[in-house]
């Protein structure tokens, strides 16, 4: 029989995996997006597990909220990536020194 | 037999979230996410979630990812350069996610996450997923709605506008110059005799 924490768990192991792969893979911004993308996803398990196991629709009206941003973000964010890789060559993070940071 | 499901979908997702963050090459990557997203789509059947399940695999798999896709193959990326830190950073890595999954798991196996559905299954209206989410996004959410319209069209403008670039051996028109043009510049009169006959 499945309960709430089954779903709750797997959106915890989603988010741990992906905030693992934001240290392993920091070298490259393709990858972090990507798992910047998986922790939105693992976000969207909570929302939709709490909406389904407490019977509101309104977490799932958030969930589209999400799905949105996350599109939009995802857009901008390749397109500044498509620009940065024009102008310099390279996506290395180590390389993006530009501006002292 | 939904418990079996859920297990087979999770184990899928994790695979290849896993495979997503330890793959080599980036292409290879965004398709293991697309498996993800499909693989979360199902489990968000299992959640009654209809029309968000469809709604992520028409977004994400069918706009983002190959957004990911087209970006990641027109890029000439050095996978080797990009990659040698890996195994340096593996160990704290994976100790911090291990750890942060420990505390999770830690919390949320208490008795109080263990919820069953079946005792609010009744009360509900006999509405399709969609309708009922269509009920309160567009009468309770409609503004947050708006808005969420807004920020795509701005998502899109500022993707055009960042990454549009004025080549010199493309043509182009300039309306601002061909709207001010005179009768003078383009058509000359020239007096002739008519010697016809």
């Amino acid at each position: 029989m499945l309960v709430l924490s089954h779903f709750l768990v797997l959106g915890a192991v989603l988010f741990c995996i992906s905030i693992a792969g934001i240290f392993l893979n920091r070298k490259n911004i393709i990858i972090l997006l990507m798992c910047i993308e998986l922790m939105l996803l693992a976000v969207n398990m909570n929302f939709i597990a709490f909406s389904h196991f407490n019977g509101d629709i309104a977490g799932q009206v958030f969930v589209f909220f999400i799905l949105t941003v996350a599109a939009a973000e995802a857009a901008i964010g390749l397109a500044i990536l498509v620009v940065l890789f024009r102008n310099k060559r390279t996506i290395n993070v180590e390389d993006l020194d530009s501006m002292k940071g | 037999m939904i418990t079996l499901v859920f297990y087979c979908l999770s184990a899928i997702l994790v695979f290849a979230a896993a495979r997503v963050i330890t793959v080599r090459n980036p292409v290879q990557a965004a398709l293991f996410l697309v498996l993800a997203f499909f693989t979360s789509a199902g489990i968000w059947l299992l959640l009654e979630a209809e029309f968000l399940a469809i709604a992520l695999v028409l977004v994400y798999v069918g706009a983002v990812m190959v957004l990911f896709l087209f970006v990641v193959m027109m890029l000439d990326i050095n996978t080797d350069s990009v990659r040698e830190g890996f195994a340096r950073y593996f160990p704290v890595g994976g100790l911090v996610g291990v750890l942060i999954l420990m505390e999770m798991i830690l919390v949320l196996s208490s008795t109080f996450f263990n919820k069953k559905a079946e005792n609010i299954s009744l009360d509900v209206p006999l509405v399709d997923n969609t309708t009922a989410l269509g009920r309160v996004l567009y009468v309770d959410y409609l503004y947050a709605f708006e808005i969420a319209a807004v920020i795509l069209l701005v998502a899109m403008v500022a993707a055009i506008t960042l990454t549009l670039r004025n080549r010199k051996e493309s043509k182009r028109q300039y309306p601002e110059q061909q709207v001010k043009v005179t009768r003078a510049e383009r058509i000359k009169l020239v007096d002739m005799t008519s010697d016809g006959n």
